[in-house]
């Protein structure tokens, strides 16, 4: 088979070229969203419809801002809300799986069997399908309209405590042993020994933690009914009702969806090698 | 996974004839032995009871009420139950049939689509291989509802939206589509929106899974007569990542019942016709909009039991014979 300068072979070559399409239809949206974000308002205007911006201008970034100036609440509080309920959030979800994956991995706790199949079978829990009781639940709470009502009700990420399990599997049961003879405390086991060990999925967990807390409007459309209290992404998701009436608005909610998706995308390049090696110990047997 | 050793595994058999007293308390000194451990696990458990068990075992309470939020719920028995398969025509005649072609496409049809994109970026070179997982994992990291703002000004119904425009151009159509507004168009942008964003984590756990099948494993392969790739997917690749498989499929049902808002978000709720309403649409519907919360409960008990019979559908398929 004749081979290319690269290496590929005929084959790999006619994959090469179907990706290419896939891919050119995968990331054409977002394209059109980075674009749409900097275009100024005689472009968004511009029949036939263009594609590619050809003046970028900040203007819609400052548009969006402008959006929220008749409710009373500036869109930066929007922005604070989330950047409040994304760090809390995560950082409860990856300190709290990690904490519950180490004893089921390497304890053998009487019911931990029993627990960590009910933790499989909520992988597959979506709130939205249980949203009334859980409104019941946070109202009796009394934390309703509070950054706890934001937090608390994310917290439980089983899919979090699942990944890292799995990874932890992986460490010699060995090593703990070892620990405990050389006189480590289990804190110290915990923290000094498995955390370092299991880094890749610790990593990978936070993305994933950081993507479910960056990108949540549940408890916002939920649990807050203040204005002040909601988050970007829900503020957001208010813009784009009926858009193709409203130009000016097309722009702002473009604005909006990229401010929304860089910081997901960043974080996600920062680990991405992490993340597929933790993904191989996915596995569900 | 190793097998945590059952309980009374470690008392030895000289004391398996002792009496149901000993054996409990043996369990309790375990239990206490054990004490850091559940400490370790108190936190997790805690927001898992509160905010996952408690609200489908209540959800499984109201929905045998009569609910609307501001009174205390009267029992009212299997009733929403009845009311759903017998009375509730918008859910017989439009949510049903919607939900199983959305599921159909969106959850076999985007999971067949994912392993085979996965299994086309595992046989290039490891340079281009991140770089095209890239492209089709980022549109799922897009917050479902800002995208809105693309697919509204995509499928625009007059000639100022790009497909129109296009299609008008190139001449495939004679005057523009409403794209949004008919019924017959709406269900399919939505299970297009939905495939488009549904290579999240269980597609890379499926990549994961690929790469880390044994190269030996195909040498042997080929000594034993595999002859195509086809083959080689079928009796070495799919054998040997089925855990990574149905890490992937459960994945994918929670993606799909994620982006069953998609035609909420396109032209608010509820769509034209019902043409885009789903079964988590229309528990909104009866929720939200209509305070009707017992007998919304009524409908999230119907799709949790959906769910669970799929889960064991799935773990029939995918999990090895010789370990059941």
């Amino acid at each position: 088979m004749r081979k290319l300068r690269i290496g590929l072979d005929g084959a790999q070559f006619a994959i090469l070229l179907v990706l290419t399409l896939v891919s050119v239809f995968m990331l054409l949206p977002l394209v059109y969203v980075v674009n749409q974000a900097f275009k100024p308002l005689h472009e968004l205007l511009l029949f036939p419809p263009t594609f590619i911006v050809r003046q970028p201008t900040l203007q819609n970034f400052v548009d969006l801002l402008a959006v929220t100036e008749t409710t009373f609440v500036p869109a930066t509080r929007y922005l604070l809300n989330s950047i409040i309920v994304t760090l809390l959030a995560t950082a409860g979800m990856v300190v709290t799986g990690s904490l519950c994956a180490y004893p089921l991995s390497k304890h053998r706790v009487p019911g931990s069997k029993l627990f960590f199949g009910a933790i499989m079978l909520s992988l597959l829990f979506v709130e939205e399908v249980v949203a009334i009781p859980r409104f019941v639940i946070v109202q009796s709470l009394g934390i309703m309209n509070t950054y706890w009502g934001h937090v608390l009700p994310m917290i439980a990420l089983p899919v979090g405590v699942f990944l890292l399990k799995q990874f932890m599997d992986q460490v010699p049961q060995e090593l703990v042993e070892a620990a405990k003879i050389d006189g480590a405390t289990e804190i110290g086991i915990f923290a000094r020994v498995m955390l370092p060990l299991v880094a890749p999925a610790m990593a990978t967990i936070t993305i994933i933690a950081f993507q479910t807390a960056w990108g949540n409007m549940e408890t916002s459309a939920l649990f807050m009914q203040e204005d002040s209290m909601k988050t970007l992404a829900f503020f957001l998701s208010t813009l784009t009702p009926n858009l193709s009436n409203s130009v000016v608005r097309q722009g702002a909610a473009a604005a909006g969806a990229l401010l929304l998706f860089l910081p997901s995308l960043i974080v996600f390049l920062l680990y991405q090698r992490k993340f597929i090696a933790t993904m191989a110990h996915s596995g569900i047997k | 996974m190793p097998s945590s050793m059952p309980i009374s595994g470690r008392k030895g058999t000289a004391r398996a004839g002792a009496g149901l007293r000993d054996g409990l308390r043996a369990l309790l000194a375990d239990i206490w032995k054990h004490r850091l451990s559940y400490l370790f696990m108190l936190p997790f458990f805690t927001a898992f009871t509160v905010f996952i068990i408690l609200p489908i075992a209540a959800g499984i309470g109201f929905s045998m009420t009569n609910f609307n939020a501001v009174q205390a719920p009267d029992w009212v028995g299997w009733l929403n139950y009845q009311t759903l398969f017998s009375q509730d025509v918008v859910f017989l005649q439009n949510v049903l049939p919607n939900t199983f072609k959305f599921a159909l496409f969106v959850g076999p049809f985007g999971f067949v689509l994912s392993f085979l994109l996965a299994w086309m970026i595992a046989q290039l070179p490891q340079m281009l291989r991140i770089g095209f997982a890239l492209a089709m994992y980022a549109p799922s990291l897009t917050a479902g509802a800002a995208m809105a703002v693309v697919w509204q000004v995509a499928f625009t119904g007059d000639r100022t939206g790009f497909i129109n425009h296009f299609l008008l151009q190139w001449g495939f159509i004679e005057r523009p589509i409403l794209f949004l507004s008919d019924k017959d168009y709406l269900l399919n942008i939505m299970i297009l929106i939905s495939i488009w964003g549904s290579m999240g984590i269980g597609f890379l756990a499926m990549l994961a899974g690929i790469l880390n099948v044994d190269k030996q494993l195909y040498e042997a392969g080929k000594i034993d007569g595999i002859s195509s790739r086809l083959q080689e997917i079928w009796y070495i690749t799919i054998p040997s990542m089925k855990p990574q498989l149905l890490f992937a499929a459960v994945m994918s049902i929670v993606g799909m019942l994620k982006s069953s808002g998609a035609g909420k978000e396109l032209v608010g709720m509820p769509t034209p016709d019902y043409a885009g309403q789903l079964i988590v649409t229309h528990i909104q519907d009866y929720g939200f909009i209509r305070y009707e919360l017992g007998y919304a409960s009524a409908i999230s008990v119907f799709l949790l039991v959906l769910m669970l019979m799929l889960n064991q559908l799935l773990r029939r398929w995918f999990v090895p014979k010789e370990e059941e």
